[in-house]
């Protein structure tokens, strides 16, 4: 049947199964808005206040539900603000499709109203991106970007559209999507007997968990494999909640803001196992002094990540999961006691720990909506203390609940994926925890949160700094505070209100809970501005290019 | 650092230059050069990069291009084993009084003149990088103008070939 492109654009949403996208409309767009309008009852469409919210947002329902996030934007300036949220999700391995308006086929290339060259802008922060210029493209075009989205190891796709495409007929035929292809294992049998003598060997082992786990899908195995052969297990930042931390043999977070278990038992390990992760720096920290006695193993599905940053004895590329599931068959049962009572004399004598006789901790705030919520709820964050802070406080048991920026380092991304992570999980909590840079950068978006009446709570963590920078200026360049303290007098609860939004002071430990819990039964969004000291740091803290071990405490 | 030899197919769309390219700065890997155009299929196009680098280098940096949605096959040539030939243009100044010595240099390294003009000649080279070297610096005395060159294509020999699906020899 002949469809205008817009309709062509919305059907091949539809037969994607998307029921909701993030956008904001323009010049450019206007066709496609047109026909959003018409089938407003089939596909949600949410508006945010500002392209980038948009970005994030469908960066945050993508980790929070595991499907494709779509946002959309007109040309011009509407795409380049999609630009950090694209970023921000190809670091992180999200897979969102973006849609772009852009100026008509006749006005390309003449510096025309609105024009940018998006696809070329986007190149290096994309799996790939498409510009349409022939409707007769389009269908196949956008069936092609969800799976290039979702397929292998996932990422950001990108689809600029030229005006005139969205009101030229084409030629339409409903198309069933495809399941995403399964990924084969990618090892030979041969070569998983090495590994898993390899693994058989080892006095004493550790797992580095990273993102991979949880978007294969693999925790199940990763639990299996570690409760037969007693490996502990430490995350990176995007691993939290790919195993569970509430589990004996967590250690915690490793490198740079690692526990000193984990950071220990990194550097005396004689066999390492990188799950899903990419040896970035925040992780290995000095490249030649990282796990100095250990045979490295690397299981995951991008070969490019094998001797990127680090070399590797023992490659095991493919699908994760399976993987694991055949690992774990034939690796053998092992106690190593030795190893796990050295691992818990170090737990025992090196736990995270926090000033408790402070006015307002937000390492308490943490813990307290750790125990408010049971664990289940899911937490976005900023960047910067917010960050480590609700990475290190709150105990993760499941994949998709800690959503933060960890390869671009977004500072301003966590509002909008709460507001993302929220519509994709209508019924889980989900708080953004923020600190007041951070929040001051997109606070924008708290309009987006209260026009759909999204029971989000952020809590800012106010210090009136920009703590980490700050932390880095005290315990790197000799206390000199350039340009890190914000205290600009801004009233958070006043702002949230103006916005329409609840708003609610906290400057003591023993206001939290009962400020929680009316978040908690709030109908709408709430912040919780949270008066902390600006002299509070993230510890423990590995100095830039020292070795792990390294570590300093406090 | 030595230097290797890539053949990569890739679609022939517009942009996958542009993204080979891109993909090469951001990395930072060194392109010593770079020749691309259309295959015996249409729709596959078929570059040729000189990579300057370490094995560490060429190992990342077919992984990279590997990535790349566009890219459909990539082979590190070996040397021994392939013809590899680049193709330079050389306008250099010539009168009557140096004009026979130039003529005798062409001769001897089997180049080809393809222009003549009162002061000058434009003489067409093919070779490998060291050869068209060699011949550069023998013209050098009479004065080079202009001078353009290709960039590297490289085949292999006898039965091998790179192509979509199989990368195996052909029947």
């Amino acid at each position: 049947m002949k469809l205008t492109g817009a309709e062509i654009f919305v059907q091949c949403l539809k037969e994607q199964g998307v029921d909701t996208i993030f956008g904001y409309p323009g010049g450019a767009v206007l066709n496609i808005y047109d026909a959003l309008f018409k089938y407003r009852n089939e596909i949600r469409h949410i508006l945010t206040s500002h392209e980038q919210g948009a970005a994030h947002a469908a960066d945050g329902y993508a980790r929070a539900t595991g499907k494709v996030g779509v946002c959309l934007a007109t040309s011009g300036p509407g795409a380049t603000n999609l630009v950090t949220g694209i970023a921000t999700a190809y670091m992180d391995s999200v897979p969102i499709v973006a849609f772009t308006g852009q100026v008509p086929t006749s006005l390309l290339g003449k510096d025309s109203f609105q024009e940018v060259d998006i696809t070329g802008i986007t190149m290096p922060i994309t799996k790939h991106n498409y510009i349409v210029k022939d409707v007769n493209q389009l269908a196949s075009t956008i069936r092609d970007a969800f799976r290039i989205a979702k397929e292998g190891r996932p990422g950001p796709v990108l689809i600029d559209i030229c005006k005139d495409v969205t009101s030229t007929l084409g030629e339409y035929q409903f198309v069933p999507a495809m399941p995403p292809k399964e990924i084969p294992m990618g090892v030979t049998q041969k070569k998983l007997e090495e590994a898993a003598e390899m693994i058989n060997k080892s006095q004493q082992p550790i797992i580095l968990a990273g993102g991979g786990v949880g978007i294969a899908d693999a925790c199940e195995e990763l639990l299996e494999l570690v409760e037969k052969t007693s490996i502990p297990v430490t995350t990176t930042l995007m691993g939290l909640g790919g195993f569970p931390g509430t589990h004996p043999l967590f250690t915690g977070l490793v490198g740079m803001h690692g526990t000193k278990t984990s950071n220990l038992a990194v550097s005396n390990c004689d066999l390492f196992i990188a799950i899903g992760a990419r040896f970035s720096d925040r992780v290995i920290s000095n490249v030649r002094k990282f796990a100095p006695n250990a045979q490295i193993m690397h299981i995951d599905i991008d070969p490019a990540e094998i001797n990127k940053n680090i070399n590797v004895n023992c490659p095991l590329v493919g699908n994760v999961k399976k993987i694991l599931g055949e690992l774990c068959k034939k690796v053998e049962v092992r106690k190593r006691t030795e190893w796990i009572d050295k691992i818990q004399s170090w737990q025992k004598a090196y736990p995270l720990k926090y000033q408790k006789n402070v006015r307002l901790s937000p390492h308490f705030i943490m813990e307290k909506i750790d125990e408010l919520t049971q664990g289940e709820a899911i937490i976005t964050t900023e960047v910067g203390q917010n960050q480590l802070w609700a990475a290190q406080y709150y105990k993760y048991t499941k994949p998709r609940t800690y959503l933060s920026s960890g390869g671009l380092g977004t500072m301003g991304y966590g509002l909008g994926a709460c507001i993302g992570a929220q519509i994709g999980q209508p019924h889980k909590k989900v708080f953004n925890i923020a600190g007041d840079g951070s929040f001051r950068m997109n606070c924008n978006e708290l309009a987006t949160a209260v026009e759909y009446k999204l029971p989000i709570i952020v809590v800012i963590l106010n210090n009136h700094v920009l703590g980490m920078v700050r932390q880095w200026q005290e315990l790197f360049y000799d206390g000199r505070f350039s340009s890190t303290t914000i205290d600009r007098g801004t009233d958070f609860v006043k702002l949230a209100q103006a916005y329409g939004a609840k708003g609610i002071h906290v400057t003591r430990n023993d206001e939290v809970e009962h400020a929680i819990k009316e978040a908690l039964n709030a109908e709408g969004p709430v912040v919780i501005n949270c008066e902390i000291d600006r002299d509070e740091k993230v510890f423990p803290i590995v100095p830039p290019g020292a070795p792990i071990d390294e570590i300093i405490e406090e | 650092m030595a230097k290797h030899t890539l053949s990569v197919l890739v679609e022939n769309h517009a942009g996958v230059l542009s993204r080979v390219a891109g993909l090469f700065s951001r990395r930072g890997f060194n392109i010593d050069s770079l020749a691309v155009g259309v295959t015996e299929d249409p729709n596959v196009s078929r570059m040729t990069i000189v990579v300057d680098g370490d094995d560490y280098t060429v190992e990342q940096v077919t992984k990279q291009l590997n990535k790349l949605i566009d890219v459909i096959k990539i082979r590190q040539l070996n040397p021994s084993d392939s013809v590899a030939r680049e193709l330079a243009l050389i306008k250099v100044t010539a009168n009557s009084s140096t004009r026979p010595e130039i003529i005798q240099i062409v001769d001897i390294f089997r180049a080809k003149i393809v222009d003549v003009s009162k002061n000058t000649l434009t003489i067409e080279m093919t070779g490998v990088a060291d050869k068209i070297a060699a011949f550069e610096e023998m013209l050098k005395q009479f004065g080079i103008k202009e001078m353009v060159r290709t960039g590297m294509i490289a085949i292999e020999r006898g039965n091998q070939v790179i192509k979509i699906g199989s990368s195996e020899e052909s029947e």
